[in-house]
């Protein structure tokens, strides 16, 4: 669905240097990416501010046309067939609209049925279900100023899906919006993904989105790829350790001497133990065994590493 | 442009404009207003002196009113695109780039505000007055000239606000650039190319083209030669020059946009 070589782009930046001198420099916004998408996939890009992402986005819409590299969208090229592609992805932005700020909801869908030339059997599936799935019956003839941006944001979701697309990207699509929002578009989005077979290509900030859309992660940092590949992957291995929180019957002396266990952290005078454990020298299994041998133990759980917390390692270690 | 997507636009916008009617009659008045006081200040001109440039004050007030329809329908048409920075700093233009359309039709399609009207129809009022006051030999070819004057006027206009406002394609704060030159278009349309002299002259009527406007067309109307000694034929070739202006802009447009999206430069 997406091929992406070696996909470079700078971008000419001047920068006053003096009362009058200014001097021209070439950055590379994005530089040597390489990367594919599957039909049916549903991948996050994620990198933070100014690594490249929206750049890379635009590249791959056929908004801003590559300094160098190789891209293959939905099988064209998408700067030398912009208005064919447009045909076959649908593009959410979070931050800007696509909608008739002054029109109500359904005049702006049906502006796009006719930009797009849509049929009109599929125009009204397609909507029925969006309107239906997307609950957006309550306002679709308040103009688009009055709504809020959870309700908007939904509306956008509806107006990039009109024409059918096969590929959906979408550029922060839950900035902004209150949990409820996030949480019923994110709902909607994996569905879309699932039984629809829609392809998936979001960024992101907020990685909860990440965890509930996304099976593969693609981390970009300073314009190159830094990671690539199932989250759990990523995980094992930039953060090899798992934490055992364990609540004993009495407080106990800290617990840090157990095997594997590389830090402990104890709370409540020794009641409750936070044990830090790496996953290639034990298991927490063979933990907890060590711990019963120490106390009695009245409840425990075992946490992964946050993902946010593994999206810095990667980022820090380079 | 033969679907009909950009007419369901322009409604589209119309509609929404609409939804605010007292000010939408006042703008419109205001418009017309405006064009109207350009006409007092040539009046005035006109008490003190018996002729400009070698015209008479009806002749003026005829190249006024050929430029001033030909101005008010271009504002109509190209006028959205001094919202162009306005798209270009958001990055609404962007959104545009995801359609499968054309992104100047889109642009012009974008915001029109049938205010605006205001202005042709204030064009069309002088026009009517100096028609009846000037000395015309009517024939089926002078009508014509009159219908298609302010038509192919509009075209150059509007070519003109296109090519200025491609502009802030790589300098988003020339709007104050592109407004002086479609403006200032329009106020050197209005009077007799006589009046100026130089470089400004030559620049503005030929490289612009702003003599095809009004001045050549008037002259073949009024069945005068040219003071400045130009052939008569200047005065009917006013379609053939917009359509070369028009697509000279469609040119630079494309340029422009190819800048944006970073193949150009």
């Amino acid at each position: 669905m997406i091929e992406v070589r070696e996909l470079c782009r700078e971008f000419a930046v001047t920068t006053r240097t003096g009362r009058f001198r200014r001097t021209r420099r070439t950055v590379r916004a994005v530089d040597s990416v390489s990367f594919d998408v599957a039909a049916g996939e549903a991948v996050g890009y994620v990198g933070p501010n100014g690594a490249g992402k929206s750049t890379t986005i635009k590249m791959l819409t056929g908004i801003l046309v590559p300094t160098s590299g190789h891209v293959r969208v939905s099988g064209v090229d998408p700067s030398r067939s912009r208005r064919e592609l447009t045909r076959r992805i649908g593009v959410v932005f979070g931050q800007r609209s696509q909608l008739w700020w002054d029109l109500p909801l359904r005049d702006s869908f049906d502006l796009l049925r006719a930009i797009y030339r849509v049929g009109a059997a599929d125009y009204a599936r397609r909507l029925r279900e969006c309107v239906e799935l997307l609950e957006l019956s309550g306002f679709l003839d308040r103009p688009v100023r009055q709504l809020s941006l959870g309700q908007r944001m939904r509306g956008e979701v509806t107006a990039s899906l009109l024409h059918g697309p096969e590929l959906l990207v979408l550029d922060e699509p839950t900035i902004g919006l209150d949990l409820e929002s996030k949480e019923r578009l994110r709902e909607f989005l994996a569905d879309l993904n699932t039984t629809r077979g829609t392809t998936l290509l979001l960024t992101t900030h907020d990685l909860d989105d990440i965890e509930r859309l996304c099976p593969r992660l693609v981390v970009i940092d300073r314009g190159t790829v830094l990671a690539d590949g199932p989250l759990e992957e990523l995980r094992a291995e930039v953060a090899p350790e798992r934490v055992l929180v364990v609540d004993l019957e009495k407080p106990a002396d800290p617990l840090g001497d157990l095997a594997g266990v590389v830090a402990v952290r104890s709370e409540l005078g020794g009641l409750r133990q936070h044990l830090t454990f790496r996953r290639d020298e034990t298991t927490a299994a063979a933990l907890i065994a060590a711990v019963a041998t120490r106390a009695e133990v009245h409840d425990l759980v075992v946490e992964e590493p946050e993902i946010d917390d593994v999206v810095r390692r990667l980022y820090a270690r380079r | 442009m033969g679907d009909r997507i950009y007419p369901k636009l322009v409604a589209a916008r119309l509609r929404g404009q609409m939804s605010y009617r007292v000010s939408f009659a006042l703008e419109c008045l205001g418009q017309a207003f405006a064009q109207a006081i350009e006409l007092v200040v040539i009046l005035v001109v006109f008490s003190r002196v018996d002729a400009l440039g070698g015209f008479s004050a009806s002749e003026v007030v005829l190249l006024y009113a050929f430029a001033g329809t030909a101005f008010g329908i271009a504002d109509l048409v190209a006028g959205q695109l001094n919202e162009l920075p306005d798209y270009i700093r958001t990055g609404k233009f962007d959104v545009l780039l995801l359609r499968p359309l054309g992104t100047l039709p889109q642009v012009m399609a974008s915001d029109v505000r049938l205010r605006r009207a205001g202005r042709v129809a204030a064009g069309i009022i002088t026009m009517a007055f100096a028609l009846t006051h000037n000395d015309i030999a009517w024939s089926p070819w002078t009508v014509l000239l009159v219908v298609v004057t302010p038509l192919a006027g509009a075209v150059i206009f509007s070519a003109v606000w296109i090519v200025a406002c491609a502009v802030s394609f790589w300098l988003v704060e020339a709007q104050e650039l592109a407004n002086a030159v479609t403006h200032g278009s329009n106020s050197f349309t209005s009077y007799p190319i006589t009046v100026y002299s130089g470089w400004l002259r030559r620049f503005m009527a030929f490289v612009v083209p702003g003599a095809f406007v009004a001045y050549y067309p008037g002259l073949a109307l009024l069945g005068r030669a040219d003071p400045l000694g130009g052939p008569a034929f200047l005065g009917w070739i006013a379609p053939l020059v917009a359509l070369a202006a028009a697509c000279v802009a469609g040119l630079v447009w494309r340029f422009a946009v190819r800048h944006y999206r970073g193949t150009g430069s």
